[in-house]
């Protein structure tokens, strides 16, 4: 079902399209200068210290917990994202919007919020107790991280999965069914490789966040690497073994990279024949709808009711009017920073998506794989870099979103990736041979293909940037406000009631903002 | 017409310049306690000085990496943190400037910096907390030592990895010395002690029934009181003089780069003045660095804490490193 075409043809557009590189390779000087700072950091460090503190047998405790944590995490998103990008994108259930935006919102609740949720179903006083009087233990340790940890980072599969199905061409399917297969025949031996590209940009997130969470792990007392990382930038001292761990942290992310490089090699799955591709068509579920309604409701349930209703519940304790007056404030502080950055972060996915589908050298290999590893950069390592080049980073709001838009590209390239991987390459030289400029082509052509993966980037990034905090805290200009900077502060001192309403303005204002994206994407 | 128009406009102009020239007094504060606790009190100042604060609030340990990072070049004028420990280890790459008498005196000595380069601001204590539905008052350990009994064994849940906690070990390293506190943390660890990553997951998990013993800082059980007064967990000191006993301090010092250091030091002086210290004992329910401020009736008074804890020195508390490494070869970090 594959067709192989001349990589000749694509490579020969390098020259043409010189300036594709241009913003890929401004963004790649730039996100590299924090790892610079990194490696120096940690070349600091004497290496008699360097022994003693790395190799202990801790670390390698950690090290297996981390690999445990990853794929667990990534095997259970597998399997509840799955059906429900299905669902929502090539069945003949009702309301997929809404359930679209439903799947998507666990991405606006910061992680620890989820942790905290999820502890407070259970133990003596717990919502679980109250209701029925029973007290089941508090989840902890490995399940009870990969239980928060999967429902924070399913979204990221399942709106990459969602644009792939939806960007599928029926011809090839119905040739499929033409030729005797079943339907599952169908579905394992033709979509899904052509998901391919799909689960690739969403299980590098998911990695690169598992690899790099702190707050759901601490909470769930589940001791991984990232967990040591952050303990000791928490220290005073000058970081270099904490510089050393980070530099581990990208070397796996490294390894990941390659992998993902090699797994995607000569694929091509656009349509060979003539024409262009219909709409997916959609399947009848049926007597299996209820199963399709039950599954996503519970998926909705899971994810999202039960930290919402834990943050209704914070209000219970001891709300005071008081907390609500800077709320409008950290609402345009927010989106202040979420809106540009997703923006931004969307249009500039675009040349290293191309990059990545349509040149296959090295090096084309290797930018197009650059802002994963800016986003593996740990967060304070990354701010405390820039907070050593950059003069005064307290003037403008202006050197918190570039450190946003250099933290947060990655979250884009994967949905508009996708996209790019199923259109037509000769449909630009078609456009060209009619007389237009290559910019003009890649405009009227190109440019509706990747529209709706620019859609779901914006809104990934958007969510994403709207519950940052180790960036804002420590770049932001001084009074500058950010919802999820008030939910931090008044959670760290046990204000929860305070909190709850910070909280819950992220995630009403998130849920219109991806509805608004998604009621677009026709 | 034209010519006048002209005169009106450039007298504007110059008024825009006269008032643009003279500023108000500001002072750049950062701050590594949380907003929710000290925003009033610093808004208060404002109000009573005219003088604006710009404050940039984050977490204590990243402000000073921040501050560190910034060097010379920081923007700040005043640094105040939640504990000893993080003052100390920016007192030590040599960014404040010593404080000048008047400021000093107003304060113990036990309260500020040996070279007088910061003083605390207010004082928090290590509590015993244990859990009222399992435990009553007379079955408490009396000595932070009796936590490695076996009847403890998985009861207890210490945040070994917050900073608070790091100063606590490192004032029992100065009382006890390193090898009785190394065997503490072993025998702690061998007795299934569970680590929390904070202190307030420390009350939660005495209230959700998974400890019955816990080692916070004492100030956050009283914000799970104030929303439910039955709240099931209570807390006490060990006996007098027990090294689980500690008073740790949440502290400012003054920038040595900073401008307008006169400025500056009014904000430290109104944090001493016993308004601000009034506003720190009822409404955060800490102790009081200065005499003759109302106590809470919720906290032990002020001369009754200094008896209870052991003689301690808040310039030892720098040594985190010490500590650290301690900690790490136990395998706790």
């Amino acid at each position: 079902m594959r067709c192989i075409i001349n990589r000749q043809h694509s490579i020969s557009h390098i020259r043409q399209r010189w300036y594709i590189f241009i913003p890929a390779v401004v963004f790649c000087i730039c996100g590299l200068i924090p790892l610079g700072y990194l490696i120096g950091k940690a070349f600091q460090l004497e290496s008699s210290s360097l022994v003693e503190n790395l190799f202990r047998w801790r670390n390698a405790r950690l090290f297996l917990n981390t690999i445990l944590l990853t794929v667990g995490v990534l095997l259970t998103d597998i399997l509840l994202a799955t059906p429900a990008a299905w669902l929502t994108s090539r069945s003949d259930i009702k309301y997929k919007r809404v359930f679209s935006v439903l799947c998507t919102l666990p991405l606006a609740i910061p992680g620890y919020v989820i942790a905290y949720a999820l502890l407070a179903i259970g133990g003596n006083n717990g919502i679980f107790a109250m209701l029925f009087n029973w007290s089941i233990p508090r989840l902890n340790g490995y399940w009870g991280a990969l239980i928060a940890l999967s429902f924070y980072t399913t979204p990221y599969l399942f709106l990459n999965l969602r644009t792939a199905f939806l960007g599928l061409d029926p011809s090839v399917e119905e040739s499929a069914r033409s030729l005797g297969q079943s339907e599952w025949g169908v579905f394992f031996q033709v979509i899904l490789p052509q998901l391919r590209p799909a689960f690739y940009a969403a299980g590098l997130l998911i990695c690169l966040h598992v690899l790099g969470d702190f707050g759901v792990v601490s909470l769930m007392r589940y001791e991984t690497f990232s967990y040591a990382l952050y303990v000791e930038y928490r220290l005073l001292f000058e970081h270099n073994y904490a510089a050393w761990l980070a530099l581990i942290l990208l070397t796996i992310t490294g390894c990941l990279l390659c992998l993902e490089s090699v797994l995607l090699k000569n694929t091509d799955l656009h349509r060979a024949g003539h024409g262009t591709a219909r709409t997916p068509s959609v399947i009848t579920l049926q007597k299996l709808k209820k199963i399709g309604y039950t599954y996503l409701c519970f998926l909705f349930i899971m994810t999202v009711c039960i930290p919402t209703l834990t943050i209704i519940l914070w209000l219970f304790r001891g709300f005071e009017l008081s907390a609500l007056e800077g709320i409008v404030e950290a609402f345009l502080g927010s989106i202040g920073v979420a809106i540009p950055v997703a923006f931004v972060c969307a249009l500039l996915a675009v040349p290293f998506a191309y990059i990545n589908v349509r040149y296959s050298t090295h090096i084309s290999n290797a930018i197009a794989r650059i802002p994963y590893i800016v986003y593996a950069i740990p967060p304070l390592a990354f701010a405390l870099s820039i907070i050593f080049f950059v003069k005064r980073t307290d003037v403008t709001v202006i050197v918190l979103i570039t450190a946003c838009i250099l933290h947060f590209l990655a979250e884009a390239i994967g949905p508009v990736r996708s996209p790019l991987y199923q259109a037509l390459p000769n449909l630009e030289d078609a456009a060209r041979s009619l007389g237009c400029s290559p910019f003009i082509a890649f405009l009227r052509t190109m440019f509706p293909i990747l529209l709706r993966g620019m859609l779901i980037a914006i809104a990934l990034v958007f969510l994403a940037t709207m519950k940052e905090l180790p960036l804002t805290l420590l770049l932001r200009p001084p009074e500058y406000e950010t919802l999820a900077v008030n939910v931090w502060d008044y959670t760290e001192e046990a204000m929860f009631a305070q909190a709850a309403p910070y909280a819950f303005v992220i995630l009403v204002f998130s849920a219109i903002f991806v509805g608004l994206l998604i009621r677009k994407e026709r | 017409m034209e010519k006048k128009r002209m005169y009106i406009e450039i007298h504007i102009l110059v008024m825009f310049l006269i008032l643009g020239s003279i500023q108000a007094e500001t002072i750049t504060l950062y701050s590594g306690r949380s907003k929710s606790l000290v925003e009033p009190i610093i808004e208060q100042f404002e109000k009573d000085t005219g003088i604006e604060v710009i404050v940039s609030f984050a977490n204590t340990t990243q402000l000073a990496s921040k501050l560190i990072t910034e060097g010379e070049k920081s923007p700040a004028a005043l640094f105040w943190a939640q504990d000893a420990g993080a003052l100390g280890a920016v007192s030590k790459r040599g960014l404040f400037a010593k404080l000048p008498e008047n400021i000093l005196s107003k304060v113990p000595e036990t309260f500020q910096h040996g070279d007088g380069l910061w003083v605390a601001t207010s004082g928090r204590a290590r509590v015993l907390a244990y859990s009222t539905e399992r435990l009553s008052i007379d079955k408490l350990p009396k000595s932070i030592f009796d936590l490695t009994q076996p009847k403890w064994k998985g009861k207890v849940g210490w945040a070994p990895l917050n900073a608070s906690f790091q100063a606590f070990v490192t004032a029992m390293r100065g009382q006890v010395g390193d090898e009785r506190t190394e065997k503490w943390l072993r025998d702690m660890k061998t007795n299934g002690t569970i680590a929390y990553p904070k202190n307030t997951p420390i009350i939660e998990a005495l209230d959700a029934g998974e400890i019955d013993l816990g080692l916070p800082n004492h100030y956050y059980l009283f914000r799970f009181k104030k929303s439910n007064s039955k709240f099931p967990v209570s807390q006490t000191f060990f006996k007098v003089k027990d090294p689980g006993n500690l008073v740790n301090v949440a502290g400012i010092g003054l920038l040595k780069n900073s401008k307008n250091h006169e400025t500056s030091l009014k904000l430290i002086e109104y944090l001493l003045s016993s308004k601000a210290q009034q506003y720190f004992v009822s409404e955060v329910f800490e102790y009081p660095v200065i005499d003759g401020v109302i106590p809470n009736p919720n906290l032990v008074p002020l001369d009754e804490l200094l008896n209870i804890v052991p003689k301690f020195d808040l310039n030892e508390m720098d040594d985190i490193e010490g500590t650290v490494k301690l900690l790490r070869r136990v395998g706790i970090m």
